[in-house]
């Protein structure tokens, strides 16, 4: 399974929470520079999997790599290598946009000259030039995560984990943030996005199906779709996941 | 370090953009100070006395009168009746029963020698103390009375003289005694809920994922939690110190500096154990009453009311993990007697030890994996 061209590699993951299997022996890679969708109902163990992959949370076992570090004794390492949006939106509310876009470069080590040319450029890219000193709080929602996903790459990750990116987003914001999540793929940034939008399934490159912890199906939209005599993403998914 | 910074600079945007926040950390705190020092005061100016006169004799009347011309009594009531005096004690109408038995003055005449009895509310035992003292004395006085009257000869004898002076607080004002503990306290109780409330609100807002999926080292992160508040911490005990010293003229012999050291020791105590707090609770709820439990428990054994060395032994060993004991003593070690580094060595050794433990287990604890 060492494959060079793999940014993530799973084996037999399994994570538990007392009795509860969350996460029921996963075997999966991730390609590099790919737009990789994990697509599952809710409760199905994608969150589970991302703050795994993410450092946040240790698996019960399994072997697990993440930009070629090891997920039990280089969380650290992979650290600098990634970046993440949650699905609570997590930038804070009381800072404005530029002192919210300031600390989170300042942590990830980035030089005074390069936080100062990224976070104009971010604000001039997300034309929020004349909100950029209004505190977060006071902007609405599509904004707030189109932001949060602008600071989750911010340092120039390898990879981005996205958990349920456009929940509670209008459709046209969501199209907007489809077309930055193209943007950061088109830049080299290899994208792992959980959703449970069908219609978002089909802008990845591959989805993974999840039902109950299991991976139930993984392959190219078109594939799937081939396989499960299905028309839509949608479709194959009533189908596996019920 | 300059993680640090950045870490730094965000919590002080985040802490005097709350305006409300910004306000009560420093207003409250001294208005605390003003009504603390004015109401926390054992000084006794009014006792309430009762006299059960059995005796009705002229030595008698003597000795009442000798109660009632003193500023500390007031005769609330006169009667024979003994049952009567102890049910005005019971209802709180009394607060002490002066208990003349009837052969009083006979036995003065016959034998030189007489009993009365003083019976003290005691439920607040240092004020008891202390009424039982102006009672004793106005008895003693009494006492040296017959003795010139009766034996003119003794008093040329010259009697032992005693003179008290007391030292340090020579006036024994109440209010140059507890204001530097209730300095002690407005810091404390200002680091502790500040530190306690702060990484708790990060997990509640969610943002605390997103810093620990960053590279950020468990120390960076804790420093930066922790400096603002410490320097918040000093500047009110600068402002304290300066209004203590302004509006109720109490003085600073010892070192500032040492004050300030000591301090600066005490200050990572109470907020390591406010981040110790913070990363134990889930909610901002938790971390309050577990912050206020231990505040409350540390204050009340502290010796700022009442003297540790007068608190049974067990208590006595609980307050060697007292980080408010042994602060509030220093402070009044320091401003009041002005006592140097040596004097409060071990003191200073226990809060350096304290906090060294403190701390750790605040790294120890935050977790970035859950």
């Amino acid at each position: 399974m060492d494959n060079k061209n793999n940014i993530i590699e799973v084996e037999n993951l399994v994570k538990k929470f007392g009795r509860f299997v969350a996460n029921d022996s996963l075997t999966f890679e991730v390609r590099k520079g790919e737009i990789f969708g994990f697509l599952g109902a809710n409760g199905a163990g994608k969150t589970t999997t991302i703050r795994i992959l993410c450092g946040l949370s240790s698996p019960t076992s399994g072997k697990i790599s993440v930009a070629g570090f090891d997920v039990y004794k280089e969380t650290e390492k992979i650290k600098k290598h990634i970046g993440y949006m949650s699905q609570k939106f997590s930038l804070y509310e009381d800072l404005t946009v530029k002192e919210n876009i300031e600390f989170y470069a300042g942590i990830y080590g980035l030089s005074r000259n390069e936080i100062r040319q990224r976070s104009g450029k971010l604000i001039k890219k997300l034309g929020l030039e004349e909100e950029k000193d209004m505190v977060i709080g006071s902007l609405p929602q599509g904004w707030k995560q189109k932001l949060a996903f602008s600071i989750a790459i911010i340092h120039d990750p390898d990879i981005v984990f996205l958990d349920e990116p456009t929940g509670g987003v209008d459709p046209i914001t969501r199209r907007q943030f489809w077309d930055m999540i193209y943007e950061a793929s088109h830049n080299g940034i290899t994208v792992f996005v959980t959703t449970h939008y069908m219609d978002e399934a089909e802008y990845c490159e591959r989805v993974s199906i999840m039902a109950e912890g299991k991976i139930v199906a993984l392959d190219t939209p078109a594939g799937l779709k081939k396989t499960f005599n299905a028309s839509s993403v949608d479709e194959v998914f009533l189908k596996l996941a019920r | 370090m300059r993680t640090i910074i950045y870490i730094l600079r965000k919590e002080f945007r985040q802490l005097f953009r709350d305006k409300v926040m910004s306000r009560v950390i420093f207003i409250l705190p001294i208005l605390q100070l003003f009504v603390l020092a004015y109401a926390a005061t054992f000084e006794i100016k009014k006792i309430n006395l009762y006299v059960v006169d059995l005796d009705k004799s002229v030595s008698s009347r003597e000795l009442i009168n000798k109660f009632q011309g003193s500023s500390f009594f007031i005769l609330v009531d006169q009667s024979g009746s003994y049952h009567l005096a102890e049910d005005k004690l019971k209802s709180g109408k009394a607060d002490q029963i002066l208990h003349i038995p009837n052969k009083f003055e006979k036995d003065l005449n016959k034998f030189s020698f007489a009993k009365v009895q003083v019976v003290t509310d005691a439920i607040d035992g240092n004020t008891a103390l202390l009424m039982n003292a102006y009672a004793l004395s106005i008895i003693q006085d009494y006492n040296k009375d017959l003795i010139v009257e009766e034996m003119p000869i003794i008093q040329q004898a010259d009697p032992i003289n005693i003179n008290h002076s007391y030292w340090f607080n020579p006036e024994l004002n109440y209010i140059t005694y507890m204001v530097p503990g209730i300095l002690v306290l407005l810091v404390t109780i200002i680091g502790m809920f500040l530190s306690s409330m702060n990484i708790v609100k990060e997990k509640e807002n969610g943002t605390i994922e997103q810093i620990n999926v960053t590279p950020i080292r468990k120390y960076q992160f804790i420093t930066g939690k922790l400096l603002p508040f410490w320097i918040v911490g000093l500047v009110e005990l600068a402002i304290g110190l300066t209004l203590a010293w302004i509006a109720f003229n109490i003085p600073i012999l010892g070192s500032i500096w040492l004050i300030f050291l000591v301090a600066g020791v005490y200050m990572l105590v109470v907020l390591g154990f406010g981040l110790i707090i913070s990363t134990t609770a889930n909610t901002q709820q938790q971390a309050m009453f577990i912050a206020w439990f231990f505040l409350m428990i540390f204050i009340l054994m502290s010796g700022l009311f009442t003297p540790v060395e007068s608190m049974p032994e067990w208590a006595q060993i609980v307050n060697y993990a007292n980080p408010i004991a042994y602060f509030i003593k220093v402070m009044r070690m320091v401003m009041l007697k002005g006592s140097g580094f040596n004097d409060i060595a071990e003191q200073f050794f226990a809060l350096l030890t304290y906090a060294v433990f403190a701390l750790s287990v605040a790294v120890w604890r935050y977790r970035k994996t859950a």
